[in-house]
């Protein structure tokens, strides 16, 4: 069970929407923003408040790549991976981000809850590939050398 | 104020022309994702600190009472001097950003950074003077103006006629150029039939892809018995490598606001949904920005400018479905369900949003609509060519000079766009291919630079607009594995739904992955194209029936490649790593070290003034090592 707040605060945004079906998406968006993660626990109780079953709720939150269930770490680097970035050699720096935070395949998140790594098929930002973001701060232009630099300065950051 | 009737709408326009005319000089620092990285905010707020220093007055809002509406004069509502530091939308050009614009002198300083500001402030804004070093340079030639630049001079910039020229965040600069003049002249002038008919007849087709033609579209909708009307615009541009409509959205989204309550208006809707990607925070900052103005103007709402139509609009973030971009898929996200596409018809025209007709457009082909309207239809079938009319906008991406974004006429050859305007080949390696249409379109090559990008042209070679997406690809990219990465992209993207899609796609890419792997064999080319045509045949969606294209295109043009991977075990171009090792000739190596100070994995092992060895278990094969020797020793 979870704290009262986070049931408070599932009340809070969906009475900034309305009762109806059609809003689940933007409620849990606005859940994860504010925990970076969606907790199973609260998505059954927001099934109930939008009068649609948990199986459902649950069936639209795996669909989209956006939500997690799992929590998530305190930086987000998302790496991106659309084409132009991919031409410009996005594989390396994706690699060298495994690597230096030691992710076993199939991990995502660090132990020490510091880092999530992710991919994303644009940004947008081809004109600066390969980009990736922290916590959707955009960082242009990347290779393994400037990455190997921005995580040893987020785990500065992170210690200081 | 709500703005209730023509005239005060009239005047208003006049007095935001006058406040911008009043500007002494206008500093206009690109905002757009790209510059933003790339540092821009800082220069805007260094900017501004300098011009508040000398005592302008600077960025002053421009307020419209109920006096001032009623005012047709046309006097500027501003008092005395005054200039304007704006953060503006994308200019494209984002290879050389950050990028500043000064005007009147039309003057842009490329890759500007915070130490520059001074500079710029004491030179070029109060003694009139150009500073070279900022300014873009190619052959040996500066280019003072904007419009001069060889990346600029080329295009025919219509629908990203202001981004890059105003700030997006404020619509009395909308209205300053002339903004919702469309609108005004559609809601006091123009019947519901007309404006149909006017787009109908201009033959605008949609841009994200299809190339379906939009009035059609309208009229379809505007037939319907049922009453309760939708328009909803496709911002969810999921292609990788397309940023064309994030532009839009980041730098004139009034535009594209005033085609979708056109299109309201044409229809019979009262609401309209725009889409957007949840990777486009930015562009959903700023939508939601005009859309709270405009609601404040009286451009959204009920009763819009005294005219009795009434409109409301609404935002709608995605989730990550690269699904959601097919219309029916979309829709059913909006309604609060898994986005996957269902069989047609009925057609999202008869039944989409809702279960109710529907007009679904995309951002570029919403911002077309103002300007067909304010210039006519003669106008607008002048531009492109008889079956495409119009511009088209470019994402020109990859192994490109200029990399950014571009609008042409339709018709265009992939020359003048690669050559012309891209500034050719990156390092001026040599062309090999380029990727038309994202993962659903096709690969043109050096057989095709003469070919007219228009939808017609290209559906005839196999390939597609798509939503304008061009990724170059140069002699150092691997076919196969383009091929391998877009299959990776479709797979991990099919909703699930239909079996062909689901099953095929994960086949197609298990065999490309056992190719690059070294593991590939020659049945396993058969085997890709007998899937490949499946999948093709028997799929419901967009997706799916493209979603072979990429692989089925590079085998029928890069053949000999997958051959060499699959017999001879090798990548030509060192892409695929399984298929490659670096090594260093030991009679060449001087043993300077350099390579491995240079080895981002301490790979490189041994002595000064002794040839180096790389340890090919440690090795990524980054090619680090390789760019830097300076004795050429290191090769794959």
């Amino acid at each position: 069970m979870l704290d009262k707040s986070y049931y408070e605060k599932v009340d809070e945004i969906v009475a900034g929407y309305g009762d109806e079906s059609r809003y689940l998406i933007p409620v849990i968006q606005d859940v994860q923003s504010e925990y970076r993660y969606l907790p199973p626990e609260l998505l059954k109780y927001i099934a109930e408040k939008l009068h649609i079953t948990e199986a459902k709720a649950y069936s639209v939150a795996t669909f989209y790549e956006n939500f997690s269930l799992e929590p998530k770490g305190k930086y987000i680097i998302k790496v991106c991976d659309g084409t132009a970035c991919h031409v410009r050699k996005s594989t390396d720096v994706l690699n060298m981000i495994r690597d230096l935070l030691e992710l076993k395949p199939g991990q995502n998140t660090t132990d020490d809850m510091m880092f999530t790594l992710e991919t994303v098929s644009c940004l947008g930002a081809c004109g600066l590939a390969p980009v990736l973001t922290v916590n959707d701060v955009v960082h242009p232009s990347m290779t393994p050398e400037k990455v190997t630099e921005l995580i040893y300065e987020l785990r500065e950051e992170a210690q200081a | 104020m709500r703005i209730s009737n023509r005239e005060e709408f009239e005047n208003v326009q006049k007095q935001a022309k006058a406040a911008m005319q009043a500007e002494q000089y206008r500093i206009l620092v690109c905002a757009g994702t790209g510059c933003l990285a790339g540092g821009s905010e800082k220069i805007y707020n260094k900017l501004l600190e300098l011009a508040k220093a000398h005592g302008q007055n600077v960025n002053v809002a421009v307020e419209f009472s109920a006096e001032a509406a009623h005012n047709s004069d046309g006097s500027c509502p501003v008092n005395g001097e005054c200039a304007g530091i704006k953060k503006s939308g994308c200019h494209g050009f984002c290879e050389m950003g950050p990028l500043v614009r000064i005007e009147p002198l039309g003057i842009l300083y490329i890759k500007v950074k915070e130490e520059d500001c001074d500079e710029i402030f004491s030179r070029t804004i109060l003694a009139g003077e150009t500073i070279d070093r900022l300014l873009y340079k190619i052959n040996g030639v500066s280019y003072k103006a904007q419009e001069d630049i060889p990346f600029y001079a080329k295009q025919t910039r219509l629908v990203l006629k202001n981004c890059g020229h105003i700030d997006a965040e404020h619509i009395s600069e909308y209205f300053a150029v002339g903004g919702y003049t469309a609108l005004e002249k559609v809601l006091f002038s123009m019947s519901r039939d007309e404006v149909i008919n006017c787009i109908y007849d201009s033959e605008l087709r949609g841009r994200g892809g299809g190339g379906f033609q939009t009035g059609y579209k309208w009229k379809q909708v505007a037939r319907q018995k049922e009453t309760q009307r939708y328009v909803v615009c496709n911002g969810d541009e999921g292609d990788p490598g397309a940023f064309m409509d994030r532009s839009v959205m980041e730098g004139d989204p009034h535009k594209m606001i005033e085609g979708m309550i056109i299109a309201g208006y044409a229809v019979g809707a009262q609401e309209g949904y725009i889409y957007v990607r949840a990777e486009y925070p930015l562009a959903i900052k700023r939508l939601k920005i005009a859309i709270e103005q405009a609601e404040e103007a009286g451009i959204l709402g009920d009763n819009i400018l005294g005219s009795g139509y009434s409109f409301k609009l609404h935002i709608n973030r995605g989730a990550g479905a690269f699904v959601c971009g097919e219309g029916s898929a979309l829709t059913a996200s909006i309604e609060g369900e898994r986005g996957m596409p269902r069989t047609k018809p009925p057609r999202t025209v008869e039944q989409g949003l809702f279960g109710k007709p529907t007009v679904l457009n995309n951002v570029e082909t919403y911002a077309n609509v103002p300007m067909i309207i304010n210039n006519g239809v003669e106008w607008y079938k002048s531009i492109g060519t008889e079956k495409s009319p119009g511009t088209k906008a470019f994402a020109v991406t990859g192994s490109i000079k200029n990399t950014g974004l571009i609008e042409v006429p339709m018709g265009t050859t992939l020359r003048e766009i690669v050559y012309d305007i891209g500034g050719g080949i990156k390092n001026d390696k040599k062309f090999k291919a380029v990727q038309i249409g994202g993962p659903s379109g096709g690969c043109l090559i050096g057989t095709d630079l003469d070919l007219p990008l228009d939808f017609d042209s290209l559906k005839k070679r196999g390939a597609m607009i798509g939503s304008g997406g061009l990724v170059i690809m140069d002699e150092d990219t691997c076919m196969v594995e383009v091929a391998r990465f877009f299959m990776n992209f479709t797979q991990n993207e099919s909703c699930g739904k239909c079996i062909p899609c689901r099953e095929g796609t994960k086949r197609m890419l298990e065999i490309l992955e056992e190719i690059v792997a070294g593991n590939g064999t020659l049945e396993h080319l058969d085997m890709l194209e007998e899937l490949g045509t499946a999948i093709t045949d028997t799929s419901l969606c967009g997706l799916g029936k493209s979603a072979a294209l990429p692989v089925l295109s590079t085998l029928r043009t890069f053949r000999d490649e997958y051959v060499e991977h699959v017999v001879d075990k090798r990548c030509r171009t060192g892409v695929c790593k399984s298929l490659c090792q670096i090594t260093i000739n030991p009679d060449k190596c001087k043993g300077c070290s350099k390579c491995a100070r240079n080895c981002p994995v301490s790979a490189i092992e041994g002595q000064i003034k002794n040839p180096y060895t790389i340890n090919q278990s440690k090795c990524i094969k980054c090619g680090a090592c390789l760019d830097g020797c300076p004795f050429g020793a290191i090769s794959r």
